[in-house]
């Protein structure tokens, strides 16, 4: 039996529609794996300092973005300092407009609270580099501050300084950071990671050389709910629960009828 | 909200329907779309590389060492110069000078990469398979912890042997072979979905957008 796929585009396309529309909401359990890095976060002391990487562009935003925009929350809660960069060459517009927004919501001041220090070429001479002096990669912030004018720069010359990395990534940048911070300056790693990626990320949390994973858009709801802040990530989890429960439901179908099909033809 | 923003949603909203029209079938707004996108993510990228990484890291230096503000801007010249031998592949008669910066690249890869990433693969994954076990003999893991630590170390064992070409799979080899193979099926079982997860994130992202901020049916 042949069925047109454009049977399955609008089913699936209904299955997002009409949940989202009712605005259905399903209860969140948190994963191990998202509640180790929540709860390695909350261990930091007021004024910690965490470099963030945001190694994403737009076609992995709606992944990773909500759970970015929790844990920046998270940090200038806790008065946590928080000092993003990216290695890709298409996230630095993203990743400012990103960090203005939750700055604005939770009064974080520039400079001192945050910075930004945008995009260098270079995956690994940059993840070298910024443990060698951070001024040697970053000589200036993304929006062309001198870093030695920076007041929360001051005291932060490379990893020895910076309490946990966090990598938000869609490719293998996440693999860049453990290989040389992680190993080679002991630099505790926590991920954040797409969909696509994180069956291979696992060994690494197994080992410890991830203190924390969040898995996709599951992750980003998962840690919205422990930080207390619905917002996307939950909203979307219930709209995917649906067209995942859709899926399962077609590749049930699909095999029923494949088998009726084959004892026809025997 | 100002007038740009709203030009902005618009044409992101076209654009965005545009790209999906293609489920129904090829046409010209799709590969309108995709030829734009194409082209604003490239001219994007070599911008960006040029203000950021060209000009700060090549061009300043270069400039600086010629008008004599800094003389450090001369060692400088020296990675710039091996970079430039790149472009000698535009030249049939120098095309063999492209060979010293790759040499060079391949040189400082090889010899930054392989010590951190046997450390990072296949120490600290051995040792990550191993350790269990000290905390069964130390009595401090859950029965189900137990359970996990030997079935990794079964699945390990199984996989590599299926990827052991050197003995011919009968026998034992063959049935630890075919466990193998079922531990790699669970594996891609499990990247595919997660890979299904994250691409219907993407048109669950859109169909927000399209929803809130075009056509304002949800807030």
């Amino acid at each position: 039996m042949n069925m047109d796929r454009r049977i399955v585009f609008i089913l699936v396309a209904l299955a997002v529609i009409i949940p989202m529309l009712l605005s259905v909401n399903l209860p969140v359990s948190v994963s191990e794996p998202t509640q180790k890095f929540y709860d390695y976060v909350e261990a930091l002391p007021a004024g910690s300092t965490i470099m963030i990487a945001f190694d994403y562009g737009p076609s992995s935003l709606a992944e990773l973005n909500p759970m970015a925009k929790a844990l920046l929350k998270q940090c200038f809660d806790k008065d946590i300092r928080v000092i993003g960069i990216t290695l890709v060459v298409d996230a630095p517009t993203l990743v400012s407009d990103l960090i203005q927004e939750v700055a604005a919501e939770k009064e974080a001041v520039e400079g001192e609270d945050y910075v930004f220090l945008g995009y260098r070429p270079g995956d690994v001479q940059v993840i070298l580099g910024i443990g060698t002096d951070i001024a040697s990669v970053y000589d200036t912030d993304y929006n062309g501050t001198a870093i030695s004018e920076i007041p929360m720069m001051q005291n932060i010359t490379n990893y020895d300084q910076i309490d946990l990395l966090v990598d938000f990534a869609s490719s293998d940048t996440i693999e860049s950071w453990i290989i040389y911070a992680n190993v080679q300056y002991n630099q505790k790693i926590a991920a954040g990671v797409t969909g696509v990626i994180i069956a291979q990320m696992f060994p690494y949390l197994q080992t410890g050389q991830l203190v924390g994973l969040l898995s996709g858009i599951l992750g980003a709801a998962e840690y919205e709910n422990l930080v207390g802040a619905p917002a996307k990530g939950m909203q979307w989890i219930n709209v995917e629960s649906f067209v995942h429960l859709l899926i399962v439901v077609l590749v049930i179908i699909g095999n029923i009828t494949y088998f009726i099909h084959r004892a026809r033809e025997e | 909200m100002d007038f740009w923003s709203l030009i902005g949603i618009w044409v992101a909203a076209f654009l965005t329907l545009s790209i999906y029209s293609v489920l129904y079938q090829d046409n010209p707004f799709y590969r309108f779309a995709e030829h734009l996108f194409v082209g604003v993510s490239v001219g994007y990228g070599i911008v960006l590389s040029i203000y950021q990484g060209f000009i700060p890291f090549a061009w300043k230096p270069f400039v600086a060492a010629v008008e004599g503000e800094s003389s450090s801007g001369f060692i400088k010249l020296i990675p710039i110069c091996i970079g430039l031998l790149f472009f000698a592949r535009l030249s049939p008669r120098h095309t063999w000078l492209i060979r010293y910066p790759i040499a060079i690249l391949i040189g400082f890869g090889s010899g930054i990469a392989i010590p951190n990433v046997l450390r990072a693969n296949i120490f600290e994954q051995t040792r990550g398979t191993i350790a269990p076990f000290a905390a069964i003999h130390a009595g401090t893991l859950s029965g189900w912890g137990t359970f996990e630590a030997i079935l990794m170390v079964i699945g390990v064992i199984c996989t590599l042997t299926y990827f052991f070409f050197s003995v011919e799979h009968r026998g034992p080899v063959k049935w630890l072979s075919k466990v193998g193979i079922a531990f790699l099926m669970i594996g891609f079982g499990s990247a595919f979905g997660n890979t299904v997860m994250g691409r219907v994130a993407l048109l669950i992202q859109r169909v927000d957008f399209l929803l809130s901020d075009w056509l304002n049916i949800i807030s």
